[in-house]
């Protein structure tokens, strides 16, 4: 194998889950994993959008159970590694198991950036399965670089191989970015990953620039299929990292047919930037929340913008999707009182 | 009934507060229970310096000095973790000592106050499952009661994380695990799942808990609401900061759960207010664990003592 600058991790198959409401058939993922393993894309992570055990109904179930997705991705796959999320609280060290079985090399064990300390277990038991375990620190803006730092080191002494932040909101600019992987970068021995969401339209950008900080593991998604308004698209990424020099690895061409002519046809939406997903960036609101919002907007008549903005006023973090539920109800009964005139507010 | 509390933490100094104000879990009466220790292993916790100055023993020898002292004591509130509990649930056993286990290691069986307190008295350890587990298994079985059947019951349950502490952090799968079989063993449900959050807003969020119920076609949907109503009612009696956020809803799928496709889910948005007791009243995750506890406790200390008078 080359040596490349970076190692890429598709997340198609488990972020991009949320864009599709974690409807993946198996002939998809086998179409998605021979595409990326042609691609020469490193690793493919596979799972529900929200992890391992993330079929339910806060979070949507799944259409086909995600462990016959990840066997048939484990046979079809020939050199890139496959990958699973799992978000302790949601999904259980038990599940790390049994996907191993299946051929899973990478377990990247997924937490609120300042919940590390819930890792230990799933990191431990990841190691003790001979597993690659990447600690995986979510909705990264909501804490400092010094507070990274700090969660960053309890992940390392869990035994974390590689350690990410996640920009789960898309809420970070180029300098946010810079400042928490320089951090990282100079007080963690182990590698550092970045994943990018495109609320603000900075995916690519912040991509980047955390390589130029030393990043070392970059994420993507084919055609930015992902929460919010989407990830970074793996294809965009693979084609500026060469017009940068930066030796990727994989064919740019190939990620550009894989997102051309396997992952558009099945979006049911292209991923842009509207109203509702700028918000998400603009008002650090965890990503997957958009397609539950807008499904409760309709149900309460409520408009889609107000409950995410109310959302992002409560600080909720990942997971807590049934307080899109709470705020549509409490918003439906404000808009009612105001409309009898009984709002004294 | 003579008791200790072992674990000094959060849940355990939350439980020591209540039993030391001398009212039953009602507020009502007075408390069959004296408190006599609260024990540690940490002599510089807060919680042992918090008993020593209750007038209260606070000794620092965990485990072994329950063991040492079996003669003085007929019930230990275990408020450590499930790995202590696990490991010394028998010996407890052995020294005729009444164990109610606070910790998710589901070892007897299992109790929620509200829905089967009378069920395990004679039990010589009875398990609280977790604080989501005592906030969520009540909605679920008021479901339950209202429909033919309950294919699937979800729910989510999240917490400030400062109220969080090591034992929870450390055991966050039984705690799911635990919470799960209590919706299918006492709620009534079929399948289940349970999902913890940690929030760390500041200020700290109060508990939150969701429950989700999948409906069977024929469903009543106002039965349903009703009985949910009723039970937010019934748990108020020894939790008065619980309550439903919002209305309960019934939303229209079809949903395909585990349990089978239903045409309907009922949603259940819970907050639990604490006392104050011992932490401020975000901490509802721990006044629903130590009321439980308490109104348990109290009920197994009356059925002894009944038992006992009439031999």
């Amino acid at each position: 194998m080359t040596t490349t600058d970076y190692r890429l991790i598709d997340s198609t198959l488990r972020d991009g889950s949320h864009a599709i409401s974690h409807q993946y058939y198996t002939d998809d993922v086998v179409r998605i994993v021979k595409g990326l393993d042609n691609a020469g894309v490193q690793v493919i992570e596979i799972a529900h959008g929200d992890g391992i055990g993330g079929s339910s109904f806060n979070y949507g179930f799944s259409a086909v159970p995600e462990k016959e997705l990840i066997a048939r991705a484990c046979e079809v796959t020939t050199n890139a590694k496959i990958a699973c999320l799992l978000l302790p609280g949601i999904g259980l060290a038990d599940d790390l198991r049994e996907v191993k079985e299946l051929g899973v090399e990478v377990a990247r064990i997924a937490v609120h950036c300042t919940e590390a300390d819930i890792t230990e277990q799933h990191i431990k038991v990841a190691k003790s399965l001979g597993m690659e375990a990447i600690g995986f620190l979510m909705m990264a803006h909501m804490n400092s670089p010094e507070g990274l730092v700090e969660q960053a080191r309890l992940l390392q002494s869990y035994g974390a191989d590689t350690i990410y932040i996640a920009d789960s909101a898309g809420a970070m600019t180029v300098d946010d970015v810079r400042r928490r992987v320089n951090a990282l970068v100079e007080n963690i021995e182990v590698p550092i990953g970045v994943h990018a969401h495109n609320n603000l339209s900075m995916a690519v950008a912040n991509s980047i620039a955390a390589y130029e900080e030393g990043a070392r593991n970059l994420d993507g998604t084919s055609a930015g299929l992902g929460a919010g308004a989407g990830n970074c698209p793996t294809e965009i990424l693979a084609a500026v990292s060469t017009k940068y020099g930066i030796e990727t690895g994989v064919d740019p061409l190939a990620l550009m047919d894989l997102a051309e002519e396997v992952v558009r046809p099945l979006m049911p939406r292209q991923q842009v930037i509207d109203r509702a997903g700028l918000i998400l960036g603009y008002a650090g609101v965890y990503g997957s929340f958009l397609l539950h919002a807008e499904r409760a907007a309709e149900r309460y008549g409520v408009p889609q913008s107000e409950i995410l903005l109310e959302l992002g006023r409560r600080q909720v973090v990942g997971g807590q999707e049934d307080m899109i539920i709470d705020v549509a109800l409490e918003l439906a009964a404000k808009h009612a009182a105001a409309e009898t005139g009984e709002d004294s507010a | 009934m003579r008791c200790a509390i072992l674990g000094s933490g959060n849940i355990g100094t939350d439980l020591m507060m209540k039993l030391m104000k001398g009212t039953d879990a009602s507020g009502s009466g007075s408390t069959p229970l004296e408190l006599v220790a609260l024990v540690g292993i940490d002599p510089k916790s807060d919680g042992l310096a918090r008993a020593r100055k209750l007038g209260i023993d606070g000794p620092h020898e965990g485990p072994d000095w329950i063991l040492e002292h079996a003669g003085e004591i007929d019930m230990v509130f275990d408020a450590t973790s499930a790995y202590v509990h696990k490991a010394q649930a028998q010996n407890y056993e052995d020294a005729g000592i009444i164990a109610v286990d606070l910790t998710p290691a589901a070892i007897g069986p299992k109790v929620i106050a509200a829905v089967n307190l009378t069920e395990h008295l004679d039990a010589p350890n009875v398990n609280m499952v977790t604080c989501g587990g005592q906030a969520t298994t009540p909605m679920v079985y008021a479901v339950r009661r209202a429909v033919s059947d309950l294919p699937y019951a979800e729910m989510v349950s999240t917490v400030s994380s400062r109220s969080a502490g090591p034992g929870t952090r450390q055991n966050i799968d039984e705690f799911t695990k635990t919470t799960s079989t209590a919706l299918r063993e006492i709620g009534g449900a079929s399948t289940s799942k349970a999902i913890i959050i940690l929030n760390p807003a500041e200020p700290p969020i109060m508990m939150r808990n969701t429950v989700f119920a999948g409906l069977p076609e024929g469903t009543d949907h106002d039965a349903v609401l009703e009985s949910i109503y009723q039970m937010e009612a019934d748990v108020q009696k020894y939790v008065p900061g619980y309550r439903l956020k919002n209305p309960p809803v019934i939303e229209e799928g079809p949903y395909d759960t585990p349990g089978g496709v239903v045409p309907h889910r009922a949603v259940v948005l819970l907050q639990v207010e604490g006392a104050g007791d011992y932490l401020p009243p975000y901490a509802g995750n721990l006044d629903i664990m130590t009321a439980a506890a308490q109104r348990i406790g109290e009920a197994i200390a009356q059925h002894r003592a009944t038992s006992k008078a009439g031999v």
